[in-house]
């Protein structure tokens, strides 16, 4: 099995749904016409990253009557989508989300599990906490999603290397930070290609990072956007700093080559992993972060 | 002098990417407001200069208004380069002398005002010069403070200090002039020695009396690092500096913040009234 998978970076209107909505509309259009399979958009694409107090202003359901999912879904009979939004559930609770729609249908919401709230980041002040990882079945095989600051701990994707996606796409928003020492790359872009890579390697899946371009007030989101092999090499990458629609294919027959020559998948452990990781939280008693429900 | 054993970082940066994202910065802050021009303020100094390279590559140089505005005092070598300034980047340019101005209300009201209080009154005149030809020009004030000086507060509050977005403020000074070399600022003005020119013989590193590599390597490890001050001490910076630096950044941080508003409602801005600039724009 191999399909097309097209990574759209761009700016967003800020706070702007209908606007950002027309957006996605013409990538979509375009990368179907160049042959799309699933198109890919950053993390937030349809509200812009930093949201604040636009949090409850922007938010929408994933449903078919929802205005700004109806269109979404109509396109998505088209060629599968990734996109992100401020999602808001029956309680009015508003979660950083992404959803995976196709042939009309939503096939998964994943929730940000892990909302940065240090430094630059404020997101734990304004979204609730995602409470799920988990893969899911796609027409072209099985997938997980993630989003940003979710893959710089190393668990979610493990969770979702065990409950079997073999394809994983993560919507960012990176701010662009990290001018010294003097490199090629911003330190933020040399990190976050650094752990995707890694993540494609010793996954032995595709992995994916779709993070967008533009700025927000001073804040600077670098683009870079990019595709992994099962053997952790480098398949394709957007440029950086620009708008960019970029396209893979990926042949999911590369996973059998992989995991002949490197059988990570067969090897790993998972009852001794349980097993220890129930000793250590036991024995040591590891900070608990509070309950997320 | 700064001793050679000082364990020096290397605050050198990639000068191509970091032109990149701010000539991106300056020209996409200003179209999304609703504008496509600029107007700075160009002293002479490197950091001005910087800004007015910067600019014109965002925009065009046809779109950016570069003014001077000299003081009697000013040094004539600071006009000059000045204008090798708007020669090189073919920027629109004004001179404007503000000695009238500032002279009316010193001589008048202020007779007696130290060389501090007659700066500041330099500055803010500077100030309600380039703020009137952003409304006469119909461009954006593009603001001219480094890191270095925003840090130690070495500005005046509403005069330089004041401008609509900065491409330079998260840029060492060390880096400034590095930058500055890179995007063919004169050689002349990234080598002289900085000073705010606003009293005849005054220097930037005079004034504070260190200098701003050595404030730059501490304010790096203060600040991006985030030693404490008794560590980079330990590590052989002197004491008096440290101290210097760090008390100049506590004193000053309130040019650096907006100022508080008293809160009585359940919603005030600058507490619980959260959106950025960019709201709605991009």
């Amino acid at each position: 099995m191999a399909f097309t998978l097209a990574l759209v970076q761009f700016q967003t209107r800020l706070g702007d749904v209908m606007t950002n909505l027309e957006r996605h509309l013409a990538w979509i259009r375009q990368a179907k016409d160049r042959g799309a399979d699933v198109v890919a958009f950053p993390e937030l694409s349809l509200t812009g990253y930093i949201v604040q107090d636009l949090v409850p202003a922007v938010a929408c359901k994933p449903l078919q009557d929802d205005p700004v999912f109806g269109p979404l879904l109509e396109a998505s009979k088209q060629v599968d989508l990734v996109v992100g939004f401020v999602e808001e559930d029956r309680r009015s609770r508003f979660f950083n989300s992404v959803a995976y729609l196709s042939q009309g249908e939503v096939v998964h919401v994943h929730r940000k599990v892990y909302l940065p709230t240090y430094g630059m980041f404020d997101e734990g002040r304004f979204f609730a906490w995602g409470d799920r990882v988990a893969a899911f079945d796609t027409r072209f095989g099985r997938f997980g999603l993630l989003i940003c600051e979710d893959f710089w701990h190393v668990s979610p994707p493990y969770l979702l290397w065990l409950d079997g996606a073999d394809v994983m796409l993560f919507p960012m928003a990176s701010p662009g930070r990290g001018i010294v020492p003097a490199e090629e790359r911003l330190g933020t872009a040399r990190w976050v290609e650094t752990v995707v890579q890694a993540y494609a390697g010793l996954f032995t899946v595709f992995a994916a990072f779709i993070n967008r371009v533009g700025f927000e007030d001073g804040i600077h989101f670098w683009g870079g956007s990019a595709v992994y092999g099962p053997d952790g090499a480098r398949l394709t990458q957007a440029p950086y700093h620009q708008e960019a629609l970029v396209l893979q294919e990926v042949d999911l027959r590369a996973l059998h080559r992989a995991r002949a020559r490197l059988p990570l998948l067969r090897d790993e452990r998972t009852s001794l992993f349980q097993r220890e990781l129930a000793r250590i939280l036991e024995q040591r008693g590891l900070p608990k972060a509070p309950p997320r429900v | 002098m700064t001793k050679p054993s000082l364990p020096f970082v290397d605050l050198s940066i990639n000068t191509d990417l970091v032109r990149r994202i701010l000539v991106d910065f300056i020209r996409t802050e200003i179209t999304r407001a609703g504008f496509k021009r600029a107007v700075v303020g160009v002293s002479g100094g490197v950091d001005s200069a910087l800004v007015c390279f910067l600019t014109a590559e965002a925009l065009g140089p046809e779109n950016v208004l570069a003014l001077r505005m000299p003081y009697k005092t000013s040094s004539p070598e600071s006009l000059e380069h000045a204008r090798l300034v708007i020669e090189r980047t073919g920027v629109q340019s004004r001179t404007v002398d503000i000695t009238p101005m500032v002279d009316a209300y010193l001589e008048r009201y202020a007779p007696d005002a130290d060389r501090v209080r007659r700066g500041n009154v330099m500055a803010r005149m500077r100030m309600l010069v380039l703020y009137d030809h952003s409304a006469s020009f119909g461009g954006l004030v593009v603001g001219t403070g480094n890191k270095t000086e925003i840090l130690l507060g070495y500005t005046t509050l509403y005069g330089d200090a004041a401008y609509a977005l900065n491409p330079i403020g998260d840029l060492y000074k060390t880096q400034v002039w590095q930058l500055a070399e890179a995007v063919g600022v004169p050689e002349v003005i990234v080598k002289k020695a900085p000073s705010a020119d606003l009293w005849v013989g005054q220097t930037d590193e005079g004034e504070l009396g260190f200098s701003y590599r050595l404030a730059d390597q501490i304010l790096y490890r203060l600040v991006d690092e985030r030693y404490t001050p008794e560590e980079v001490v330990a590590q052989g910076f002197p004491e008096e500096v440290v101290r210097a630096v760090v008390e100049r950044m506590r004193r000053n941080h309130y040019k650096r913040i907006m100022p508080p508003i008293a809160k009585l409602s359940h919603r005030t801005v600058g507490y619980d009234f959260l959106y950025l600039r960019d709201w709605g724009t991009g």
